[in-house]
């Protein structure tokens, strides 16, 4: 196979990697959001305790 | 062993730390499984070409979009009439993964329609009514976020929660009710599926690897919820991990 076909996705690299694109982006988004959030949390008990 | 004790968020804590490592890891192994099945196993479609591969990630987050909301209904639900916190604390975790979900199947959707049908939107009848499974979602967050007493914000939050559950049915069932442009359903519980072997298992992998990870999502997310809410209970300065 070769790998500018399949990057060109037939005609359709728009749509095909727009999508998944955008997936990757939004469970990107929410993974680094939660571990923030996490990491601020632990940060906040340790100091109080 | 007692499994009621794990519905107090005080004991329910280090269980959820130990358990997302076993639904974490699983659901990346299972991502590239499914996409390497999806791209370099799954042939082209004859009608389609390669645009239907889209699919491979859109009806997987379709029905994230519409089974997470049942549960998160059902959690809110089980919140109110028992005042378990836990399960309210449940449904606040499972509503944004829920909403990203329905997000991203409503975006796909659009990179899936254009070269499919000629045009990113149509109202109707299936993605008006997912629009309105997102808006449901959004409605629920910004409720409980405006309201600041968590036990109001929860019961509020569960009506609506509740009351939106017909909606579910709704999208489901939209494209046999009204004469739709989308498809109708390609898996059906009983009988053939309509599409090839490879194509149905890398759906099938994506859709388990969507699981895993909104489970592993809203295990880290109810533990920062516990931690945010039971700031002052006696149990966490024990230093409970």
């Amino acid at each position: 196979m070769n790998w500018s076909d399949f990057f060109s996705m037939g005609g359709y690299a728009l749509y095909v990697w727009g999508s998944y694109l955008t997936t990757l982006v939004v469970l990107g988004a929410e993974v680094v959001l939660l571990m923030k959030r996490k990491k601020s949390l632990r940060r906040r008990n340790s100091r109080e305790s | 062993m007692n499994l009621y004790k794990y519905a107090s968020p005080a004991a329910f804590y280090p269980l959820a730390g130990k358990l997302i490592p076993w639904f974490a890891i699983p659901a990346a192994l299972l991502f590239v499984a499914g996409l390497y099945v999806g791209f370099f196993v799954a042939p082209t479609d004859f009608q389609q070409g390669d645009a239907y591969r889209i699919m491979f990630i859109h009806v997987p987050a379709a029905w994230m979009g519409m089974l997470l909301y049942v549960l998160m209904a059902f959690y809110a639900g089980i919140g109110w009439a028992f005042n378990a916190r836990l399960a309210s604390m449940m449904a606040s975790a499972i509503a944004i993964t829920g909403a990203l979900f329905t997000f991203i199947s409503l975006v796909t959707g659009a990179f899936w329609g254009k070269p499919t049908w000629g045009t990113w939107w149509v109202w109707d009848a299936r993605m008006t009514s997912t629009l309105i499974l997102l808006f449901l979602y959004v409605g629920f967050i910004s409720l409980q976020s405006a309201i600041d007493d968590h036990r109001r914000a929860d019961r509020a939050g569960a009506v609506l929660a509740l009351v939106g559950v017909i909606n579910v049915p709704i999208i489901y069932f939209s494209v046999q009710w009204w004469n739709t442009l989308h498809q109708g359903a390609t898996i059906r519980i009983l009988g053939k599926p309509s599409i090839a072997p490879p194509m149905l298992a890398a759906m099938l992998i994506m859709l388990a690897a969507c699981w895993l990870y909104s489970i592993a999502a809203v295990l880290v997310r109810v533990r920062c919820i516990i931690l945010e809410r039971e700031q002052t209970a006696a149990w966490l300065a024990e230093g409970a991990a």
